[in-house]
C-alpha cells in the first residue's frame, strides 16, 4: 500500500471525534503514550538482545522479555484478552518449548562464538533497508492518525469472546482442525523412523496404544505433546514398561540418555 | 494515543525478527525470531482495531480475532517446527541451517564431468 | 503352367530360399541345407523347362506396371529370348552345384545359414537380371549382387585379407556403376523407355541421340561387374572369400552378368564404332595382361581368377567384333568349366592343406589323394587351353572366328565393326591362346606333379564335394561338340563353327604355350630344391576353416598375397624379368594407390584437421561465454537457505521501495 492510498484509507475511517481533537501534536504525549513508548524501548532492547546475544539459552529468556513487554503493550491497547492469552501461551509454553529444544539439540550453555552465520552482514542490510522502508510507510502513512483509548474498553474477555463465537465460529472451528492437523503431524515427524520390535508379548499394545497417546495432551498446549513429555519420562523409562512401546510420541526422543545428560 | 507508536514498534520489531532469521545460524533462534515477526504482525493488528473499534459493527472484531487466530497458529508452527527441527537433529548431527547444503552445487566433481565430457 | 508364370517363378524361387534361411537360420538348422539347396535346384528345372519351351523362337515378353512413374515408365517386365534362356539354365545349374558343394565344403561354419541364404539371393539376383526386360528392373538386380559380393566375399571376416578384399570388390564396382547408372538414364531418356524391346526398336531405327557416350557409359559399369581392364583388380583380391563364392561369382553370376548386359544391349553399342574399338582395345589389354598376370601367380585360386579374367576378355572381345553368339557360347561353356576349375581347386585347398602352388609341387602324389579333383581338373584345364574336343576349344575359337571375319571386313552380323577392333581381338585372343595354356600347364604341372614330401591324407572329400565335379566334368568336356551346331537356332542364327584357319592356329599356339612350360618345368624342377611351404593349422578341419588358414597364412609364409619365391617356378624362366610386375598384377593397385588412395586420404586428413582444429574452435569458442556464465551462476548455488532468503528478501525491498516511489510520483 503506497503511503498516499494508506492515508486516504485513514481518512475514510476517521472518526469525527477524532478529527475534531487533530489540533493535538506530534509530541505532546500524554501518560498513556509514555509508558507505552518507555515498554517499547523496552521490548525492541529485548528483541535486539534475542536476535545478537552469543548466548542461546539467554537468547530464550530475553525472548521472554519481549513477549511479555508486548503482553504489557496489549494492555495499553485496551486488548486485555489479547494480553492474557500473550502471557499464557508464548511465555507459558512456546517459549518452553523452545528451551526443550534447544536442551534436545545440545545447544552449547554459555557463549558459542559461532551463533552467527556468515550471513549477517547481509541480513543486517536487508533488515535496516526493511526497517527504513516500513518505517518510512507507515510514519508517512498513519502521521495524523490517533487511537480513542476513552472508549469502554475494545478488548475485553466479554466482547473478544462475542465477536469469537458470534462471528468467527467457523474459522475457529477450522482452526482446531489444523491444530489436531499439526499435532498428528508432530508426532510423526518426532517419532523414529524404525521402531524396534522391543514388545516380547503382543497383547500389551493393542490395549495401551490409544489411551497412551489420548492422555499426553494433558502437559500443554497440543503441539508440545511430542516432545514435552517424552522428556519427563526418558530417565524413567521403568516406571511404565506396558506403555513405551504403545506410545510412538514416546519414541521421539533421540536418545533417553541424552536427556538425562543434559 | 497516535498510532505511528504502535505501528513503528511493529515495523522494527518486524524486521528485528528478519534480521534474527536471516542471521542466526541454530535453527531454534531462527524459531524465535520467527515468532517476533509473528508477534510484530499482531501487535499491528491489534493496534489497528483498537483504532477502529469504533466502527467494532463493521469489522467483526477482526482485528483482535486474527489475532488469536495468529497466536494458535503460532503455537502449532512451533510445534511443528521444533519436530523438523528435532528430526533433522536427529539424522544429521547438527541444528546448524549452513551446514545443511544438499543443494549446493559441488563445484570440485562438476569440473571434473565436465572435463571429461 | 504357362512359360510367363515358369519364368516369373526362376528368380522368385530362391529369393524365397533365402529369406526363409535368413529367418529360420537361427531357430531352425535343421531346415537350412534343404532351404539353401531345394529352392535353387527348383529354380535349375524351371529355367531348364523355361528354356524348353521357348526353344529358340520368338523371345517370350510380359510386363506389368505396378504403379506409374513420371516420364519414363518403369515396368516388371520379362524378355527371354535364347540368351536368356540359356544363360538362365547355366546359372541355375552353377547355383545348385555350389549350393550342393557348399554343404560339404562350409560343413562346420556357423555362419552357414546366412552364407546360404546369401548364396541364394545371389543367384535370384542373377537370373532377375538374366530374365528381366527393364533396365531399371536389371538395375536392381546387379545391384543386390553387388552386395551379396561385398558379403560373400567377406565371408572370412576375421582374416585381414577377406575385410579388405570386399570392402574393394564393393567399391570398384560401384565405381563402376555409377557413370552405368547415369548411362542406363541417357539410355532411357534418348528411347523414352526403360524397355528392352523399346530401346532395341528405338536403335534399329535409328533413334538414339547419343550412342558413343551412352555406350562408353555402360562400358564402364560393364567393366566394373565384368572385371575388365582398368576396373578388374577387384577380382583376384576377391579370392579371399569362399572358394565356392569365387566358382559362383566367377562362372555364372557377377562376372557374367556385364558381358550378358551387353550382349542383351549390343545394337546400342555396335551403333558407335568408337565404343567398339574401345571394347576391343579394352579386351585384348585385359586378356593379354591376366594372363601374363597369371602366370606368375602362386596362390591356386588367383591363377583361376586373372584366367577368368582373360576368358571374359574374349567375350567382350567377341562383342566387340559384334558376335554376341560367340560370346554366349563362350560365357556358357566358361561357366561350366570355371565353375568346376574352383570347386575342383577347393577340394585340393583342403587336401593340401594351402593354397600355395610353390607348396603343392612339394608334395608328391597329391593326385592320388584327390582323384576327383585330378581327373576332373584335367578336363577343365583342358576346356580353359582350348584344346580339342572339349568345350572351351568350340567356344573360343567361334570367338576367334568371329573377330577374324570382322578383321577380314565380312562380318555377318552387324557390317560396321571396324576392322581395327577385329584385328586387335584376333591377335589378342591367339597371344592370350598361348599365354592360357602355358599357365594351365603350370597349374597342372605344380599341383599334380610335385616332388617331395608325401602329401598329407586327410581320407576322402564328402561326397557332395566330389558328386558336383563330376556334374561339371559332362558339359565341360562335352558341350562345345554337341553345341555348335544347335546354338546358332537359340541365338541370333551366325554359325559358330570353327573356322579352319583359326582352329589350327590356336591350337597350334596352345600347344606350344604347352610344351614350352613342360620344358621349362623339366628344366626347374632339375634345379636344387629350396625347402618351402606352409599348411594350414586345422588340417583335419572343414574346408573352408582350412582354406580361411590358407588365405590368412600365405602373406607371413611367403611374403606376398599372389607369389611367392620360389626359384623352381617354371614362370620365372618363361617370363623372366617380366614376373615380378605380372605377380602384382602389373602394379595396378600402386598406381591406383598413388593416384586415388592417397589423395583421398590426404584429402580426409585435411578434413579432419579442418573440422578438429578449425571448426571445433568455433563451436569451443562458441560454447566458452556460456560455460562461464554457468559457471559464474553456479557460485550462487550455495545451499545456504539464508543466503536464498536474503536474495529473496533484499529483492523485495528493493521492489517494494521502487512500487513505492512510481506509485508517489517520485
Amino acid at each position: 500500500m503506497s503511503p498516499t492510498a494508506a492515508v486516504a484509507l485513514a481518512a475514510t475511517y476517521q472518526h469525527p471525534a477524532l478529527a475534531a481533537v487533530e489540533t493535538r501534536g506530534f509530541l505532546s504525549p500524554a501518560g498513556v503514550e509514555i509508558a507505552f513508548l518507555l515498554v517499547g524501548l523496552v521490548t525492541l532492547g529485548a528483541a535486539i538482545v534475542t536476535v545478537t546475544t552469543r548466548q542461546l539459552v539467554h537468547a530464550a529468556l530475553w525472548l521472554v522479555v519481549a513477549l511479555g513487554g508486548l503482553a504489557v503493550e496489549y494492555l495499553l491497547l485496551t486488548a486485555e484478552f489479547i494480553a492474557w492469552v500473550q502471557v499464557l501461551i508464548y511465555v507459558g509454553s512456546v517459549v518452553v518449548l523452545l528451551l526443550f529444544g534447544l536442551m534436545l539439540t545440545r545447544a552449547p550453555i554459555g557463549r558459542s562464538p559461532d551463533a552467527d552465520s556468515g550471513n549477517r552482514w547481509a541480513a543486517l542490510t536487508v533488515a535496516v533497508a526493511a526497517a527504513a522502508a516500513l518505517v518510512w510507510v507507515v510514519v508517512d502513512a498513519f502521521r495524523t492518525t490517533w487511537i480513542d483509548l476513552d472508549v469502554p474498553a475494545a478488548g475485553s474477555t466479554r466482547t473478544t469472546g462475542e465477536s469469537l463465537f458470534q462471528n468467527w465460529v467457523l474459522p475457529f472451528e477450522a482452526l482446531s482442525v489444523l491444530l489436531l492437523a499439526a499435532l498428528v503431524g508432530a508426532i510423526v515427524l518426532s517419532r523414529k523412523a524404525k521402531p524396534e520390535p522391543v514388545e516380547p508379548k503382543p497383547s500389551t499394545p493393542a490395549t495401551g496404544s490409544a489411551p497412551a497417546t489420548g492422555s499426553a495432551p494433558t502437559t500443554g498446549s497440543g503441539p508440545t505433546i511430542g516432545s514435552a513429555p517424552t522428556i519427563g519420562s526418558a530417565p524413567a523409562p521403568a516406571p511404565a514398561p506396558a506403555e513405551a512401546p504403545a506410545a510412538p510420541a514416546a519414541a521421539d526422543a533421540p536418545d533417553p540418555s541424552e536427556g538425562g545428560v543434559r | 494515543m497516535h498510532l505511528a507508536y504502535p505501528v513503528v514498534l511493529s515495523a522494527l520489531l518486524f524486521c528485528t525478527g528478519l534480521y534474527g532469521v536471516l542471521a542466526r545460524r541454530n535453527a531454534i533462534l531462527v524459531l524465535m525470531s520467527v515468532e517476533l515477526m509473528l508477534n510484530a504482525v499482531n501487535l499491528n493488528l491489534v493496534a489497528f482495531d483498537v483504532w477502529l473499534s469504533k466502527a467494532a459493527e463493521e469489522t467483526l472484531r477482526s482485528g483482535q480475532a486474527l489475532t488469536l487466530f495468529t497466536i494458535t497458529i503460532a503455537a502449532a508452527e512451533i510445534g511443528i517446527g521444533l519436530a523438523i527441527v528435532l528430526a533433522v537433529h536427529r539424522n544429521r548431527g547438527t541444528a546448524d541451517i549452513d551446514r545443511l547444503r544438499d543443494t549446493a552445487e559441488r563445484p570440485e566433481r562438476s569440473e571434473k564431468a565436465e572435463a571429461s565430457a | 503352367m504357362t512359360t510367363t508364370t515358369l519364368a516369373v517363378l526362376v528368380p522368385v524361387l530362391p529369393f524365397l530360399g533365402a529369406a526363409a534361411g535368413l529367418l529360420l537360420g537361427r531357430t531352425a538348422p535343421g531346415f537350412v541345407r534343404p532351404l539353401a539347396v531345394l529352392p535353387t535346384l527348383a529354380a535349375f528345372v524351371l529355367a531348364v523347362l523355361v528354356a524348353v519351351r521357348q526353344g529358340g523362337d520368338r523371345p517370350v515378353e510380359a510386363a506389368t506396371q505396378l504403379t506409374p512413374t513420371g516420364s519414363v515408365p518403369i515396368d516388371l517386365a520379362l524378355y527371354i529370348d535364347g540368351f536368356a534362356a540359356l544363360v538362365a539354365v547355366v546359372v541355375g545349374l552353377v547355383a545348385t552345384c555350389v549350393q550342393i558343394y557348399s554343404t560339404g565344403y562350409l560343413r562346420d561354419d556357423p555362419r552357414y545359414p546366412s552364407y546360404a541364404a546369401l548364396v541364394s539371393l545371389f543367384t535370384s539376383a542373377m537370373l532377375l537380371v538374366v530374365y528381366s526386360g527393364d533396365l531399371m528392373v536389371l538395375l536392381v538386380g546387379w545391384e543386390i549382387m553387388g552386395i551379396c559380393s561385398y558379403f560373400l566375399v567377406g565371408h572370412y571376416w576375421e582374416t585381414a585379407e577377406a575385410r579388405a578384399a570386399s570392402l574393394k570388390a564393393f567399391l570398384v564396382t560401384k565405381l563402376g556403376d555409377v557413370p552405368f547408372l547415369i548411362g542406363l538414364f541417357a539410355l532411357a531418356s534418348d528411347a523414352g523407355s526403360f524397355r528392352l524391346t523399346r530401346i532395341l526398336d528405338t536403335v534399329a531405327d535409328g533413334g538414339l541421340d547419343h550412342p558413343t557416350p551412352i555406350a562408353l557409359l555402360l562400358l564402364a559399369g560393364v567393366a566394373g561387374k565384368s572385371a575388365q581392364f582398368p576396373l578388374h583388380t577387384w577380382l583376384p583380391d576377391a579370392m579371399a572369400g569362399p572358394t565356392p563364392v569365387s566358382a559362383l561369382i566367377h562362372a555364372a553370376t557377377m562376372v557374367a552378368a556385364g558381358v550378358y548386359f551387353v550382349a542383351r544391349l549390343l545394337p546400342v553399342f555396335t551403333a558407335s564404332a568408337a565404343a567398339l574399338v574401345v571394347l576391343a582395345v579394352m579386351a585384348a589389354v585385359t586378356m593379354a595382361g591376366s594372363a601374363l598376370a597369371a602366370l606368375a601367380q602362386d596362390d591356386i585360386k588367383r591363377v583361376l581368377a586373372y584366367s577368368t579374367i582373360g576368358q571374359l576378355g574374349y567375350m567382350t572381345g567377341a562383342l566387340a567384333v559384334g558376335d554376341r553368339g560367340a560370346a554366349v557360347f563362350h560365357l556358357i561353356s566358361h561357366g561350366a568349366f570355371k565353375a568346376l576349375l574352383f570347386l575342383a581347386a577347393g577340394v585340393i585347398i583342403h587336401a593340401a592343406g594351402t593354397n600355395s602352388l610353390a607348396a603343392m609341387s612339394r608334395m608328391s602324389n597329391l593326385r592320388a589323394r584327390v582323384p576327383d579333383a585330378y581327373w576332373t581338373m584335367t578336363v577343365a584345364l583342358l576346356a580353359l587351353a582350348a584344346i580339342p574336343p572339349f568345350s572351351g576349344f568350340f567356344s573360343k575359337e567361334s570367338v576367334l572366328g568371329a573377330a577374324e571375319s570382322a578383321a577380314e571386313g565380312h562380318a555377318a552380323s552387324a557390317g560396321h565393326v571396324p576392322g581395327a577392333a577385329g584385328w586387335t581381338v584376333l591377335v589378342a585372343g591367339l597371344l592370350t591362346a598361348l599365354l592360357t595354356t602355358a599357365y594351365a600347364t603350370r597349374l597342372w604341372l605344380r599341383a599334380f606333379r610335385g616332388q617331395g614330401d608325401e602329401a598329407p591324407d586327410h581320407g576322402r572329400q564328402p561326397l557332395s564335394m566330389t558328386v558336383v565335379l563330376w556334374v561339371l566334368a559332362v558339359p565341360s568336356l562335352a558341350l562345345g561338340g554337341f553345341a555348335y551346331g544347335t546354338l546358332p537356332d537359340w541365338f541370333d542364327g551366325d554359325d559358330l563353327a570353327p573356322t579352319l584357319t583359326t582352329s589350327v592356329l590356336g591350337t597350334g599356339l596352345a600347344l606350344t604355350g604347352g610344351i614350352v612350360t613342360y620344358a621349362a618345368w623339366r628344366y626347374t624342377t632339375a634345379l636344387a630344391r629350396t625347402p618351402l611351404g606352409a599348411v594350414a593349422a586345422h588340417p583335419e578341419a572343414d574346408a573352408a576353416t582350412v582354406e580361411a588358414e590358407a588365405i590368412a597364412s600365405h602373406e607371413p609364409a611367403y611374403g606376398d598375397v599372389a607369389s611367392a619365391p620360389d626359384p623352381t617356378d617354371p614362370s620365372r624362366v618363361l617370363l623372366g624379368r617380366l614376373h615380378r610386375h605380372a605377380a602384382v598384377g602389373f602394379h595396378l593397385d600402386a598406381v591406383y594407390t598413388a593416384l586415388f588412395v592417397r589423395p583421398v586420404l590426404s584429402g580426409a586428413r585435411l578434413v579432419r584437421f579442418l573440422d578438429r582444429e578449425v571448426v571445433d574452435t568455433y563451436v569451443r569458442g562458441a560454447g566458452a561465454l556460456p560455460r562461464l556464465l554457468g559457471a559464474a551462476v553456479r557460485r550462487a548455488q550455495t545451499g545456504n537457505v539464508q543466503t536464498y532468503v536474503s536474495a529473496l528478501l533484499a529483492g523485495t525491498v528493493v521492489l517494494v521501495v521502487a512500487a513505492l516511489l512510481v506509485a508517489t510520483g517520485a
